[in-house]
């Protein structure tokens, strides 16, 4: 097995996703699954062929420094789950000791 | 306890704001103090399907600032997701670079009591800012946070150094320096209280017959040169202590408070950093070619390390000098200008560092906007040279020439201050003078030499501080030595 369980549970975590015992088991085994598959690419000599980052052969495309209008501030703000004037609102994030 | 077997070793990652107009990723403004969330739109503030587009002006001033740095510039460089959950980072992942970063390998001198030391640059790249979490009270005693995406998609260029600093002096002047750098390839304000220039330095120590390192924290919120210089005593000591005693130094992120002077531990709500970067399918490598780096390179500043040695080898300024008038650039080109019109470097130097800078001072004055003209300052230097007024009288008069900006020519004509250099009404003040001090004319003939300065005293009160001074001196010499 490639996977263990812990490590689909703290991937789950660092996802913010939250798994049932049963899912926990059958995305183990399926990742694992998928893991497997990609061994397949370890059989390749790779050996003076750069990593390749993005698939096609592109660089990047740039835009000039210009000012473009944006949102309005309620425009901005209409899909906020909770605001407090023109803030978003959202839980307290820091623990201190 | 004794703290001399041991050394700090430090390294800073210092983030820079970019004078963009736009953001890195978007059109949106970058203009510090709006509304909250007013310079916001899909793609700064991460909505589904939002695509980033690079600001080319991020990547002039990249190479710009790695340049000045000595750094290579990478041909190809790539942008990747740093991942990780926090209510200021809208998209849940900042877009920085990681493997291959813009620049790498470069360095910056600094000058430790006039000796040169070399700390290396080890990478410039990059990023995004996040948005800002705002607190109606302390962070501890609030029950929720505020967002504003505002500075989300600031431009910014993280610097991060080799571990080559031993000591908080050290990290001040390395900064200072990297600053100046900045401001005067003019890329970022260097204004640490607004935020558009940040420190958060990684600091271990370690016994100086060790040549492994100590286990590190990561020091932050450190917004002043004040904060850097005494967060990183406090902690070098904090760690030297705790490892002398037996005990073990943990890696973990720590905040500096200011009121207290003391670093305490910060936990995050994820404990443990797992950022998984991955290179950003929305971006594709970022390709520089040799041309677009030469047309940098032609464009680029003197930087205040060379402007140094030129005031010092040119202008045959001490050290002091130098360094002082390069610290800002505009106060480099005042006097640059000054010396341009009455080449006299070290007098305009000097009458610059006291008179002119503690003017600005007491005003808040930056050196461009003040009122007192390179010209002027000039022309004041030679009615003192030609003797038209005597140093003093020039220095009463710098407050109210610095004031009212006129003409140094036109308030002395005003006030009636030309310089008294005619011998005959000289002497006729000085005999004055020795016919009413009979005694202390006695004393001085006597071998009393210390008198001297008393007579001089005398008649320049008498002359209302208007007498030529060298004039002065030799008339009155050649009256007290002659018959009298």
């Amino acid at each position: 097995m490639k996977i263990t369980k812990e490590t689909v549970e703290y991937v789950a975590h660092l996802g913010r996703l939250r798994l049932e015992p049963h899912e926990v088991e059958l995305y183990t085994e399926q990742l694992g699954r998928i893991l497997d598959h990609m061994d397949a690419l370890s059989a390749l000599n790779t050996e003076g062929i750069e990593p390749t980052s993005h698939a096609i052969p592109v660089s990047c495309v740039l835009r000039e420094d210009a000012g473009r209008e944006s949102l309005t501030m309620e425009g901005s703000l209409q899909n906020a789950p909770e605001r407090k004037g023109n803030f978003f609102k959202v839980p307290p994030i820091i623990e201190v000791d | 306890m004794n703290y001399n077997d041991y050394e700090g070793v430090m390294g800073l990652e210092v983030h820079a704001h970019l004078l963009t107009e736009s953001k890195i990723f978007c059109g949106c403004s970058t203009k510090f103090g709006g509304e909250p969330n007013s310079h916001t739109c899909p793609t700064c503030m991460g909505l589904p399907g939002a695509l980033p587009v690079l600001n080319k002006k991020v990547v002039d001033f990249a190479i710009k600032l790695g340049l000045a740095l000595h750094c290579t510039i990478n041909r190809k460089s790539i942008f990747a997701r740093k991942n990780y959950y926090y209510p200021d980072l809208p998209k849940a992942y900042q877009i920085s670079q990681y493997e291959e970063p813009i620049c790498s390998n470069g360095y910056l001198d600094i000058f430790m009591n006039g000796e040169k030391k070399r700390i290396r640059v080890l990478r410039v790249h990059m990023e995004e800012d996040a948005g800002k979490l705002v607190h109606e009270s302390t962070i501890e005693a609030s029950t929720y946070s505020l967002v504003d995406y505002n500075r989300s998609s600031v431009p910014l260029l993280e610097i991060v150094s080799e571990p080559d600093l031993s000591t908080p002096e050290e990290a001040v002047l390395y900064l200072k320096a990297l600053r100046d750098v900045l401001v005067y390839l003019e890329i970022c304000d260097g204004n640490m209280e607004e935020g558009s220039f940040r420190c958060d330095a990684n600091v271990s120590v370690k016994r100086k017959s060790d040549t492994k390192l100590g286990t590190r924290t990561e020091m932050k919120n450190l917004n002043s040169f004040r904060s850097v210089e005494k967060s990183l005593a406090y902690e070098i000591t904090r760690q030297i202590d705790l490892v002398k005693q037996g005990g073990t130094v943990i890696q973990e992120t720590r905040l500096f408070n200011v009121d207290e002077g003391i670093t305490y531990s910060m936990r995050g709500k994820e404990e443990a950093h797992d950022y998984r970067y991955f290179p950003d399918p929305d971006l594709l490598p970022l390709i520089v070619d040799d041309q677009w780096i030469e047309e940098i390179r032609e464009g680029l500043p003197e930087l205040p390390m060379a402007k140094m040695e030129r005031f010092m080898t040119d202008h045959g300024l001490p050290r002091y000098d130098a360094e002082i008038l390069v610290s800002d650039k505009e106060l480099a080109d005042y006097f640059e200008e000054t010396v341009r019109l009455c080449k006299e470097p070290k007098t305009a130097s000097n009458w610059i560092m006291t008179e002119l800078l503690r003017e600005l001072k007491n005003g808040n004055i930056s050196p461009k906007d003040s009122p007192l003209s390179p010209a002027h300052l000039a022309e004041l230097l030679s009615l003192i040279k030609d003797g038209t007024i005597n140093i003093k009288i020039g220095k009463e008069i710098f407050p109210e020439l610095y004031e009212r900006g006129i003409s140094p020519k036109e308030l002395v004509k005003e006030k009636g201050l030309v310089q008294i250099s005619d011998e005959t009404a000289i002497v006729a003040m000085i005999d004055a003078i020795l016919a009413k001090c009979p005694r202390e004319v006695e004393e001085f003939r006597a071998g009393k030499d210390k008198l001297l300065g008393f007579f001089v005293g005398q008649v320049m009160k008498e002359a209302r501080g208007k007498a030529n001074p060298k004039l002065l001196n030799e008339l009155l010499m050649g009256r007290l030595k002659g018959s009298g």
